[in-house]
């Protein structure tokens, strides 16, 4: 049993160590915003912010989150960093399939938390996420639109 | 291995082939689409009963007046949701904005892409657009004669906004939803008018994607998220050699011990567990202690011990099988014998996977009363829910679909037989008597995933005197998708983009050779399209080579009489500040550009790419597509569309690839089979040119061009000519 701190929540789940934190979000949790795509940390659907800070949950078993703060797509709009991100991915109509995208979202999210005003090659080394419709241009824009909002 | 498996449910092949000329060449709509696209559609013959015609079918309007579209197209990112309720809306006079779209369940009422119902070919738009105008215009009627009715005044004095009928002379107005249900029991009138083009509010426009809100916040539900009562998490692993089985297990009951494990079951071709959570079922199944049987031990009649995607190439290269002509025209063999030059090479591509970011799953649950649900995602509802019929042994009207969008398909989710998990979950849900959502993790769907095939062609031209290829000849020996999956023969999947170009040249021998894939093979964005241009377009740069020319004055040459291409070719130059090959120096890299032309599904393009070499590997600085489909539903869609495309593109010609060693795929997940990621992704520049041609397809025709404008570009900057994709496996110096 692990008590997480999830969306400024405390929740109690009953999982073995070991479990990733993905499957104990979508699976025991039932917040499947965040997406499973690979299960090693490559793609970076499953992406959530632990502490602020971008974080692949497939690789990170539930032990290891401890008391840190978990923030989900789910709650990205409570942060106001969160909030323009969305926007701005809304007005430049980023999504395609939509699939990568909530990692996306929060993969910026904690981009922009960190480096307020990116330049361009802190996109490109900032925002590893596969999008495999290829809206990688779209979502730099979205990035450097919330950037200035 | 090309057993019942392999055909497609829910088709008997003549329907099928009656279409799939269609499917590839956008030739064979049906006469009353053709009439209505060329603007003749009005009158009686165009309502008669038949597939998209049935309004109750496809539009719903809530007393709350909200307005629901089952769309016979399924959303996986083209857009095509958007551009159902911009068309609509036009007609039925509904802000595209408030309109919901749904994926349809099966039925006839959908079947409007040549009688047939799929989402692929390039064709959701081309195929419903009068269809689905007609059927707004039809509702829209519907409305304003319940209206008159209701307000006892002549419907000729009733206006629409909105959803809302006004009667200007009292001001009085009811919305569709109010007259919704007297409006439906009325007769549909078969001569309804269409909106004046010119008049059009969002047919053309650049209209807000209406799925992009959810698909930001995280809210979107795809068939991997969804959750039905009591159902058990399943997960499988697939036997290591493709078409091998399971003979033994172990340990099946240390394993039936770990933590919330419900079963343990051995499948075709796979071994399986249920568990209370899929994180436990995986952990279960992967501890599987399994004895499968043994691969043949060599060949390419079946995915045997030591088969390679080498050998494969191999076996393709030294056929020496007699072709069968898929294009002719003129003397090819006096045209050689009087060349000046001839120009010979063989080219070829690797197997891929489509790689869509949402790994394959499915739910399936018997009920009570004899029904089976599943949740799945498709592309052809009919042929889906016909299997599902005879995987649950039950009467397909006891099958019930549930099918959510799709995150990403680019042709993952046709009937691949072994390829779909949903078989299994329909197995296990009848062997436990619960429902069960199985899904695949990312390695077994990079072990299991149908692929592209691997393509081989070798070409011959002729060139004269004045530097002019007066011949081309080519032989591809393989298999498509169309010969495996609807018999299709000769294989128009396997030469579309080497057959019907655009170029004059005079006398032309194009063949094909079947010689069947051992493997799993599958539709994938731009199907044959997707290396054959490439092949095509970079043999013609080595024929203009051979005869002195610039690569693009000689496409301008061949083109001298198809006024379509020359503005393609003048759009694609005028959009990339001007032909230039280089090489040349920017911004301290020496840099080069090819171009590649393509005409697939009914569309045209030109392609421009601007390469550098660094370390070894291409870099794409800069794509410049000029894109015609003759004309466009949402220009900014199109545009994305083209881009998606442009990028898949790229990944194929610069480092995707599934390799086959040793019976077996090498790459289990994205640590090494590489797709395109950002650091690879060039600026991209569109420019759609509505020459007013019929209307050609969109989310495949932008992929074809980009292969052989980067392979072109690579040649131009290095002086090396790669025949054999992806570009990652030739070590290239920049000049």
């Amino acid at each position: 049993m692990f008590t997480l701190t999830i969306n400024g929540d405390a929740r109690e789940v009953d999982v073995e160590e070991g479990t990733p934190l993905l499957f104990v979000l979508r699976d025991t949790l039932g917040l499947t915003g965040t997406k499973y795509g690979c299960g090693i940390a490559q793609c970076g659907a499953c992406t959530v912010l632990m502490d602020g800070a971008a974080t692949r949950s497939c690789q990170l078993p539930v032990e290891a989150v401890g008391d840190s703060a978990i923030t989900t797509i789910e709650a990205v709009e409570t942060d106001e960093v969160g909030r323009r991100v969305v926007a701005a991915w809304i007005e430049n109509e980023v999504p395609q399939c939509g699939y990568c995208q909530s990692g996306q979202v929060m993969a910026a999210t904690a981009l922009l938390k960190d480096t307020p005003d990116p330049a361009d090659d802190d996109i490109l080394y900032g925002m590893s996420n596969i999008c495999r419709c290829g809206t990688y241009n779209a979502i730099a824009a979205a990035v450097r639109q919330a950037a200035k909002a | 291995m090309t057993t019942s498996s392999h055909t497609a449910a829910g088709l008997s092949r003549r329907t099928f082939l009656a279409g799939s000329g269609a499917f590839v060449l956008g030739a064979a709509l049906p006469a009353r689409v053709l009439a209505e696209a060329a603007g003749a559609g009005e009158g009686a013959a165009a309502m008669a009963p038949a597939p998209g015609t049935r309004v109750a079918a496809f539009i719903e309007i809530g007393a709350d007046n909200a307005v629901r579209f089952l769309s016979p197209f399924v959303e996986g990112g083209q857009g095509i949701a958007t551009g159902m309720a911009q068309t609509v809306g036009e007609e039925l006079d509904v802000d595209p904005s408030r309109i919901t779209v749904d994926y349809a369940p099966p039925g006839p009422d959908y079947l409007v892409v040549n009688g047939m119902r799929l989402t692929g070919g390039s064709f959701s738009t081309r195929s419903s657009f009068p269809v689905v105008r007609r059927l707004g215009a039809t509702a829209r009627d519907m409305m304003l004669r319940a209206a008159a009715a209701r307000l006892e005044v002549d419907a000729a004095s009733l206006s629409t906004s909105d959803g809302v009928v006004t009667h200007a002379a009292t001001g009085r107005t009811l919305t569709y939803g109010d007259l919704a249900e007297e409006a439906m029991a009325l007769t549909p009138r078969e001569d309804v008018a269409l909106r004046d083009p010119a008049a059009f509010r969002w047919i053309g426009k650049p209209v807000a994607r209406i799925d992009v809100a959810d698909k930001s916040r995280g809210l979107a539900k795809f068939t991997i998220d969804q959750v039905v009562d009591g159902m058990l998490f399943a997960a499988v692993v697939h036997a290591p050699y493709y078409g091998t089985e399971p003979l033994s297990l172990a340990n099946a009951a240390d394993v039936k011990a770990m933590p919330g494990v419900h079963s343990v079951h051995t499948l075709p071709g796979a071994v399986a567990v249920t568990a209370d959570s899929w994180w436990r079922a995986r952990k279960a199944v992967e501890a599987l202690d399994v004895t499968w049987s043994d691969p043949a031990p060599s060949g390419i009649d079946t995915v045997a011990a030591d088969f390679s995607s080498a050998a494969m190439r191999a076996a393709l290269a030294a056929s020496t099988a007699e072709g069968v002509s898929v294009e002719a025209e003129g003397d090819v063999d006096a045209a050689f014998a009087a060349a000046a030059k001839t120009v010979e090479a063989e080219y070829d591509a690797p197997y891929l996977a489509h790689a869509q970011l949402e790994p394959p799953s499915a739910i399936a649950r018997f009920n009570a009363d004899g029904t089976l649900e599943v949740w799945l995602p498709n592309q052809m509802p009919d042929a889906f829910l016909k299997l599902c019929a005879e995987a649950g042994g039950v009467a397909p009207e006891k099958v019930t679909l549930h099918q959510p969008m799709l995150g990403g398909f680019f042709g993952r989710h046709f009937t691949y037989g072994s390829g779909n998990p949903f078989p299994q979950a329909i197995a296990l849900a009848k062997a436990t008597g619960r429902p069960v959502k199985l899904v695949w993790s990312r390695e077994e769907e990079f072990k299991m995933d149908a692929m592209r095939p691997l393509s081989f062609t070798r070409f011959k031209a002729a060139i004269g005197a004045d530097g002019m290829p007066t011949a081309i000849t080519a032989r591809t020996v393989g298999e498509g998708p169309l010969g495996r999956y609807f018999g299709a023969a000769p294989d128009s999947s396997m030469v579309e983009g080497i057959t019907e170009k655009p170029y004059a040249i005079a006398n032309r021998a194009m063949e094909s050779v079947a010689l069947p894939h051992p493997v799993n093979i599958a539709f994938w964005r731009s199907v044959g399209h997707s290396m054959n241009d490439g092949f095509y377009e970079s043999f013609l740069d080595e024929v203009a080579e051979g005869g002195g020319q610039d690569p693009f004055a000689l496409r301008k040459a061949l083109l001298a009489q198809s006024p379509r291409h020359l503005a393609l070719l003048d759009e694609v130059e005028r959009i990339s500040g001007g032909w230039k090959r280089g090489p040349y120096t920017v911004d301290g890299t020496v840099r080069a550009r090819g171009v590649a032309m393509a005409s697939p599904f009914g569309s045209e393009t030109a392609t421009i790419a601007e390469v550098s070499i660094a370390d070894g590997a291409t870099k794409v600085h800069h794509v410049w597509v000029a894109f015609d489909p003759g004309s466009v539903v949402n220009p900014a869609i199109v545009k994305r569309q083209v881009e998606s495309a442009v990028a898949l593109g790229l990944s194929a010609v610069l480092v995707e690839q599934a390799v086959y060693e040793n019976g077996q795929r090498r790459d289990a997940n994205y640590d090494t089979y590489q797709v395109l990621r950002r650091e690879m992704m060039p600026a991209v520049t569109v420019s759609i040119v509505e020459s007013g041609a019929p209307m050609g397809g969109v989310g495949e025709p932008g992929l074809p061009g980009v292969p052989g404008a980067v392979v072109n570009a690579v040649a131009a900057l290095t002086g090396t000519r790669v025949r054999s994709l992806p570009l990652a496996n030739t070590a290239l110096s920049g000049a």
